[in-house]
């Protein structure tokens, strides 16, 4: 246990009544109060999550964008100062190291990687940087919250200045949150609009008290409903549906690849499966009976295998059975019925159109 | 969600599982530890009535969002029973492990099995040992 570390948040998420796992080397809350309460939370009203242990790589240095867009698979020349972008680090056969959020600030490049990846995003990332280019991992020294559900201006409006809610989804600003200079994007993993909120990590205690102690307060959340409203949305997680083995395409991320101009590594891999189609697809899948996929299990139709889920649980907003699957192209058509062999039971299913819900990050907030 | 407890009138396995003997017929269910490590229960998958479980076998799964988790029966006997309300309602296992959130009834084959089971003070003393 002793090489585990911890947020600045840890003792306020034991405060909360958090149960702790081990989730990439971190000490994290996977629940407080229950998953399914935590989920419906976010999607109904607001919930605080901590997400410190992501990490944060900035690249500084006058030619910045043109190595940002020669490394990374989306456009970056689409975004200026105060925005943000969903972008992939792929290696030189164009599988993934890593999904992450590319912000262009003032003066510099933020990307925001996931927290197993810090280190082989650093090594690449910096493996390939020109001389002038300055690649440096902050991760240690930023806390990172997300606030998340359609009432989250309410909970940060009492302690945020100036107040934030001008921004539009994917755009970041600096701003004061409980007296503490942030970097405040709307931005999020659930599906739900809100916002992401980085500061020094030795202040984020006092955030998310302020945040807690607001007439409108969010629901603490852990890991475990983060996982259950990406899952929903179809949000690919790495490790799960992103890895070393496949391209973004395969995972339905072409949106992400910016093939016109190219340029970047695997990137004339892309083209080809973008035009030729890979031969497995990622899908949603939902059972239509009683039961709940997960990562790993068989994926058949006749009684063949055409595919594996990746991810599975039981949708708390659906409350059936619910997962993401690689399934052989043929059968990635919405509707398609399949069979899922859950350890040794076969659970009828069907392709299902992603999201599973009716969520967008880009409503406007409740007023 | 229930309060820690261990009724001195069941029977506790090494696997969290707890009998209550009534002659030659028993019920079995997760003690308070179990459920409070799978967190909320969200599915239960069940024997069915006429099966046989074995001691130290899995009978039956119990899955929160986030894991799943065998069921291990603390004898060996045939299943005449299975606590329907707890597939409707899987929460019940959270709420009260020991009453409404029974999981099956068997009648037992070899009832010499239950001397191996550990009284509420003993399983006490085993669950000091695994946290610390």
């Amino acid at each position: 246990m002793s090489d585990l570390r911890r947020t600045t948040l840890y003792d306020a998420h034991v405060a909360e009544g958090a149960k702790i796992v081990d989730f990439a080397g971190w000490e994290m809350p996977v629940e407080y109060l229950g998953v399914r309460a935590e989920h419906l939370a976010v999607r109904e009203r607001c919930g605080l999550f901590d997400v410190s242990h992501m990490g944060q790589i900035e690249v500084v240095g006058k030619g910045a964008r043109d190595f940002l867009q020669a490394t990374l698979t989306n456009d970056i020349t689409r975004i200026g100062p105060g925005q943000a972008q969903y972008t992939l680090l792929p290696d030189d056969n164009g599988g993934v190291i890593d999904d992450l959020l590319a912000y262009a600030l003032l003066d510099r490049f933020l990307l925001v990687v996931n927290a197993s990846n810090i280190d082989p995003c650093f090594a690449r990332i910096a493996g390939l940087a020109p001389d002038d280019i300055e690649v440096i991992n902050r991760s240690p020294d930023v806390g990172m919250l997300a606030l998340q559900g359609p009432a989250w201006a309410k909970a940060l409006t009492p302690i945020a200045s100036p107040e934030p809610f001008s921004l539009a989804y994917m755009e970041a600003t600096e701003a004061h949150v409980a007296g503490v200079p942030c970097l405040v994007a709307r931005t999020g993993y659930t599906g739900e609009p809100g916002v992401e909120i980085m500061c020094d990590a030795a202040e984020a205690p006092a955030i998310w008290a302020a945040l807690m102690g607001t007439p409108d307060r969010p629901d603490a959340c852990g890991l475990g409903a983060r996982d259950t409203l990406r899952l929903e949305m179809g949000y690919p997680l790495y490790g799960n549906e992103l890895s070393r083995d496949r391209t973004p395409i395969a995972a339905g991320l072409k949106w992400a690849c910016d093939l016109k101009h190219g340029g970047f590594p695997g990137a004339e891999r892309m083209q080809r499966e973008a035009e030729e189609g890979t031969p497995e697809k990622l899908v949603g899948i939902m059972l239509t009976e009683k039961g709940i996929p997960r990562g790993g299990c068989p994926v058949l139709v006749d009684g063949q295998q055409v595919g594996t889920v990746t991810s599975g649980t039981l949708s708390p907003s659906l409350g059936v059975g619910a997962g993401l699957a690689y399934v052989s192209a043929e059968h990635a058509e919405r509707g398609i019925r399949l069979t899922v062999d859950v350890r040794g039971k076969p659970k009828a299913a069907e392709v299902v159109t992603l999201p599973m819900v009716d969520s967008s990050p880009r409503k406007e907030h409740h007023t | 969600m229930s309060d820690e407890s261990y009724p001195a009138e069941l029977r506790y396995h090494p696997e969290h599982d707890w009998a209550r003997v009534d002659g030659d017929e028993a019920t079995f269910g997760v003690t308070w530890y179990a459920q409070d490590a799978l967190g909320e229960v969200v599915y239960y998958d069940p024997p069915a009535v006429g099966d046989t479980v074995t001691a130290g076998s899995s009978y039956g799964e119990l899955e929160s969002v986030k894991a799943v988790s065998d069921i291990i029966a603390p004898a060996s006997g045939e299943v005449i029973a299975v606590n329907d309300k707890v597939s409707d309602a899987p929460e019940l296992v959270n709420s009260d492990p020991y009453g409404d959130g029974w999981l099956i009834k068997v009648r037992l084959s070899s009832p010499g099995e239950l001397d191996a089971l550990m009284d509420d003070a003993a399983y006490r003393e085993y669950l000091s040992g695994l946290s610390a």
